[in-house]
């Protein structure tokens, strides 16, 4: 196997775990009050996973509800107390932070050859803030709960509902403010802390995404901090802004709310497609397809992104007009995102590529990103959208993207990059068994609600007409398999910790200059800051 | 360039650097970076603030389009001349700020200890801000102007008018409120720069705050300036020239 | 096993025909995009394995014209699609003189109706056969969105203001009413019957049912007893502007704008009178928030209706 043309002169091969940054100090408080990036990355790691099982339990519940027509399960309130908690904790507990706070924090210093982020102190505060404001959603959620949908659509979150949604709201604001900082974090350091000679088109794609994202997160955040006080205001003061019965305009609710959250779809999409852009090339033995246009690709969905949200009210009693132009916009946020799918595939072509784990992840992500991408068509054409809106089809569309691709490719990347983070190797048996296990899952449960959203089947029923079971019965069963497929990384990953092998420096012979330090990384990254000579992707599959 | 060994574990955490050239954080290459780096991520954050009024100038817009006369009547209940002084306060605390990163630039002890003073004037006149605007808000409360069940202005018997009102001072205390949490961060901000200028730690290792820092700061606080100076028209001005 | 299934629901109102067509064109065109690409993924993946010998010579990793090619023909293609949806999509919003109103209040968790003679039901809608409705709905409490899967059309119920949306029913029979927007504990049972029969049985049905006056009438009666008369009666002493013939007029307003009066320019007269005050006028009329109810400003508004004397409008 060719060694990938490293960029610089290759370090001394360490692989002494005494100079790796896990080793630099085992107490809590070395890991509590750490200013390490890669520390940082692995304490995001651990809390998000524990919010994941926490709105996948909210899931399972939903499903198991739901695999019969009646509401026989939980009561009325509770199955709206279950969908709001999960919405809740998988939008902004788990896929909001997943890719930049785990893999960006980790990753970004390390691919730009820095030694960390501009702002380390900073970035530790965004975790206690994240931490905080997951400590608050917790505390609704176990106080009784919220159940007001994540949307917190007013005026039933302000004035009919009798949950704790002012706690919710509050939490939800704190951990918006460890977005931003996040964000701000990641800008400066990309602006400011490359390595001698990385311009700017020598970055690796998953910096452009991650860069991208964090534009979007200093920006559109404070538009849902700011939503999220007047929500607040309106239910403890009774002022009226969104409620009628107060003078208020709940369609004001709706363009404040959608201004960011439509947005925060694409912090979401956006790392997962540079993680992507990552492992393809490498398993491939090819340079990305189209590398600018891919960049450019990455900041046109950032900045359409902003310009679409009224197609979540197409059906809202928003002016015709309006419809119109969010309608155009929306298609045309389509491009950029096709024109990277082309770009993925031609990467393929006259490549030499082998089927690791975090290739499978990769090109399920593809995939099931594409099909997610297109049915986005169907919601877009005003008049589609009309039938189809608040339907099952509408859950199905978000979760083939944030679930069947944003959550795909976070596996990936965590695949991909465990040897560089952890410094062992996982078992590629079972990683490429539960990818499999993963995609087949995911497939069974969410294509299913496809044909459920056209026939008719509204979101956020706990029960239904008999007709649409069978659909629902295939549906849940999926969700078992996918349940055991996310169950079976926990493992085997858990595992490797202890017994799996060392691992080199650089296991998948990749470019980028994370690979060029040892697995582990010593705790400033680099021994001397490398200078950069050439730009990303230098794969070659011409020979074997 | 030739590949030294691994980082030796005993390497220092604290500020590196050459000696004499300019003590940097470790995460930095080099002084110039982290002065570049701090001062970008103050403009980073601030575009980032501008995010969180800018909703709030929004509805405020909305509602001067819609509720003209609202408007109007509910700015003529606020303290005009409690508002104007304190609008010539903040102008001159930011003069100097500007002063004291002015002074901060100079080399030796006494531009240090003179930087801290001009911090803590800044700062002090930064409360005489937060003291008159509590001054204002008792005054709004004990005249029922805060929104909610309470709300009664003086002599308008008109809902619609009431209405419209209610939304104005909801804005009013939001965007203030807001204000006045920002301008209590940055007085914090002057104090404890001042303090670190004013004694700085003993031996070479930290230095203690830096011009760079006192500039920042400064720059923070125009920026707090800037939002009052977009305020105090749109709060107080309105409906006062005419009848 | 759902004997009653339906991948594709009846298609039960004109436009919903017109509806299943561009969702099967979208899933043509789309099912072909996806299986294009999954086939060349899975074949460059199968032929470019690694262990392969087939030819990798002169692989490029850039193609400024695929590029354009591939950005300009899914825009042509997006815009075409684009176009169809948002003329049916304007289709459905049309002011129709012809299509009769059908009067929705919904609340937590029901959906009350009343047509234009007075009939109310609750829970149940029934609809005549080919002719065109227009449904003019409002909610006492959240946001509903009145759904009716066979016709294809959805629209929310907003509190505060009516909304608006036109279909015609083309087959008879029973369909199912969805509430679509979260509105509380009781969402999911917030269902209901569409009933559409031929306009013969339709007319009879009307007219059966508690002997209870039409909705102009009622909305006359009311507009008596609130006060109404006083002033926007001809040979009023108090200067207030005529309601004859009102809905669908061009009224000028004192802030120099012009606007049609629509049920919700009605609505917020009677509830708002600040908000749009006629040119001329001076702005003296009472507000009436919080004492009419939403069926009565419903049966108010129809009565003024009346006094346009819409020869157009169906006759029960």
């Amino acid at each position: 196997m060719t060694s990938a043309q490293s960029d610089l002169e290759l370090l001394e091969e360490d692989t002494s775990a005494a100079s790796s940054y896990l080793a630099e100090g085992y107490s809590l408080r070395s890991w509590l009050f750490t200013r390490d990036h890669k520390r940082i990355a692995l304490l995001y790691a651990v809390s998000i996973t524990l919010f994941f099982a926490l709105g996948g339990v909210a899931a399972a519940l939903i499903r198991l509800e739901l695999a019969t027509p009646q509401g026989d399960l939980v009561t009325a309130d509770t199955y709206n107390k279950l969908f709001t908690a999960h919405g809740v904790i998988m939008v902004w507990l788990f896929l909001i932070p997943s890719i930049p706070s785990v893999l960006g924090n980790f990753l970004m210093p390390l691919m730009i050859g820095a030694r960390d982020l501009a702002f380390p102190r900073l970035n530790l505060a965004s975790w206690y803030l994240y931490m905080a404001g997951g400590a608050l959603v917790l505390w609704a959620l176990l106080a009784g709960g919220v159940d007001t949908g994540w949307t917190f659509y007013t005026p039933f979150s302000t004035m009919f509902s009798n949950s704790h949604v002012t706690l919710a709201l509050l939490g939800v604001l704190v951990t918006g403010f460890s977005s931003i900082l996040t964000g701000l974090n990641f800008i400066v350091t990309v602006h400011t802390m490359r390595a001698p000679g990385m311009g700017w088109f020598r970055l690796p794609l998953f910096v452009w995404a991650n860069y991208a994202t964090s534009i979007i997160l200093v920006l559109a955040t404070p538009v849902l901090a700011m939503t999220l006080v007047l929500v607040a205001v309106e239910r403890l003061f009774q002022v009226g802004i969104f409620d009628p019965a107060l003078g208020g305009d709940p369609l004001l609710f709706q363009h404040l709310f959608w201004f960011y959250s439509h947005p925060a779809v694409y912090i979401m999409v956006l790392p997962a497609m540079g993680v992507a852009s990552e492992i393809i090339p490498c398993f491939a033995r090819r340079p990305v397809f189209g590398y600018r246009f891919m960049a450019y690709a990455i900041l046109a969905i950032a900045v359409i992104g902003f310009l679409v949200w009224g197609h979540h009210m197409f059906v809202s009693g928003q002016s015709v007009y309006a419809g119109m132009v969010f309608s155009l916009l929306s298609f045309m946020v389509a491009v950029p995102s096709a024109i990277k799918v082309f770009n993925w595939t031609a990467t393929l072509y006259k490549g030499r590529i082998t089927f690791p784990a975090p290739m499978l992840y990769a090109l399920g992500f593809v995939g099931l990103f594409t099909i997610g991408g297109l049915t986005g068509l169907f919601l877009a054409a005003l008049a589609l959208d009309v039938h189809l809106s608040d339907t099952y089809f509408v859950v199905a569309h978000f979760h083939y993207i944030m679930v069947g691709g944003s959550v795909m490719a976070y596996l990936g990347g965590i695949h991909f990059w465990w040897p560089k983070v952890t410094g062992r190797l996982y078992s590629e048996a079972w990683g490429r068994v539960a990818a499999l296990v993963i995609f087949a899952g995911f497939n069974l449960t969410f294509f299913p609600q496809y044909l459920l959203g056209y026939a008719g089947m509204p979101r956020r029923y706990h029960s239904y007409p008999e007709e649409f079971q069978l659909l629902h019965v295939l549906s849940s069963a999926g969700a078992v398999l996918l349940a055991v497929g996310y169950l079976m990384p926990l493992g085997y990953l858990a595992w490797s910790l202890r017994y799996g092998r060392r691992a080199p420096p650089n296991p998948w012979q990749a470019t980028g200059l994370e690979w060029q330090t040892a697995s582990p990384p010593p705790v400033h990254n680099f021994a001397q800051p490398p200078v950069v000579v050439r730009g990303p992707y230098a794969y070659t599959a011409d020979t074997p | 360039m030739s590949p030294s060994g691994p980082l030796h574990p005993d390497t220092p955490t604290s500020p590196i650097g050459t000696p004499g050239k300019g003590h940097h954080a470790e995460q930095f290459g080099s002084r110039e970076q982290q002065v570049f780096a701090r001062s970008f991520g103050m403009w980073v954050f601030i575009a980032s603030e501008f995010l969180f009024f800018g909703p709030l100038l929004f509805a405020y817009f909305y509602l001067r389009l819609h509720f003209p006369e609202a408007c109007a009547a509910a700015s003529r209940h606020t303290d005009f001349l409690a508002g104007t002084v304190n609008t010539a306060v903040l102008l001159t605390s930011s003069l100097l700020a500007a002063l004291a990163g002015h002074a901060a630039e100079a080399e030796g002890a006494g531009a240090r200890r003179r930087a801290a003073r001009l911090l803590v004037a800044t700062a002090a006149l930064g409360l005489v801000f937060l003291a008159l605007k509590g001054y204002e808000y008792h005054g709004e409360f004990a005249e029922h102007l805060f929104p909610g069940a309470g709300f009664r202005p003086e002599g308008v018997l008109d809902d619609r008018l009431r209405g419209g009102m209610e939304l104005f001072f909801l804005l009013y205390f939001l965007m203030t409120g807001l204000h006045a949490l920002h301008l209590s961060v940055g007085i914090g901000a002057c104090l404890w720069l001042a303090a670190g200028l004013r004694h700085p730690p003993e031996g070479g290792a930290d230095p203690g705050p830096d011009k760079e820092a006192v500039e920042l700061a400064g720059l923070y606080w125009h920026f707090v300036d800037v939002v009052w100076v977009f305020l105090y028209p749109l709060l107080y001005l309105v409906g006062r020239a005419g009848a | 096993m759902s004997p009653d299934f339906h991948l594709l629901p009846q298609d039960a109102a004109v436009s919903a025909t017109r509806l299943d067509s561009l969702a099967l064109c979208l899933l043509l065109a789309t099912g072909i995009v996806a299986l294009v690409l999954l086939a060349m993924m899975i074949g460059f993946a199968i032929r470019y394995r690694a262990g392969s010998n087939a030819d990798r010579s002169g692989a490029r990793s850039q193609g400024r014209r695929l590029e354009i090619a591939w950005t300009v023909i899914p825009l042509l293609i997006f815009f075409g699609l684009y176009a169809w949806g948002a003329v049916d999509y304007i289709a459905l919003y049309r002011p129709d003189p012809a299509a009769t109103p059908i009067f929705v209040v919904a609340k937590q968790w029901m959906w009350t109706a009343e047509h234009r003679n007075g009939r109310r039901e609750i829970g149940q809608l029934h609809l005549p056969l080919g002719r065109p409705v227009r449904m003019v709905m409002t909610s006492q409490d959240a946001i509903h969105s009145f759904f009716v899967p066979a016709f294809r059309i959805k629209q929310d119920v907003v509190p505060g203001r009516y909304t608006s949306i036109a279909f015609t029913p083309s087959r008879a029979g029973e369909y199912q009413l969805f509430c679509a927007e979260y509105c509380g504990t009781d969402h999911a049972v917030m269902t209901g019957k569409v009933v559409v029969m031929p306009p013969a049985e339709f007319g009879r049905w009307l007219a059966e049912g508690p002997r209870q006056p039409g909705m102009a009438a009622r909305g006359f009666e009311l507009y008596r007893r609130y006060g109404c008369s006083g002033c926007h009666d001809a040979g009023a002493s108090v200067h207030a502007p005529s309601l004859e013939r009102l809905l669908g007029r061009r009224v000028h307003l004192q802030d120099g704008s012009e606007l049609t009066a629509d049920e919700a320019y009605l609505r917020d007269s009677i509830l708002e009178p600040r908000k749009a005050v006629v040119a001329g006028y001076a702005p003296i009329m009472p507000s009436f928030a919080g004492q009419v109810g939403e069926e009565d400003l419903l049966a108010i508004i129809e009565y003024i209706r009346e006094t346009g004397h819409d020869e157009r409008a169906e006759r029960p």
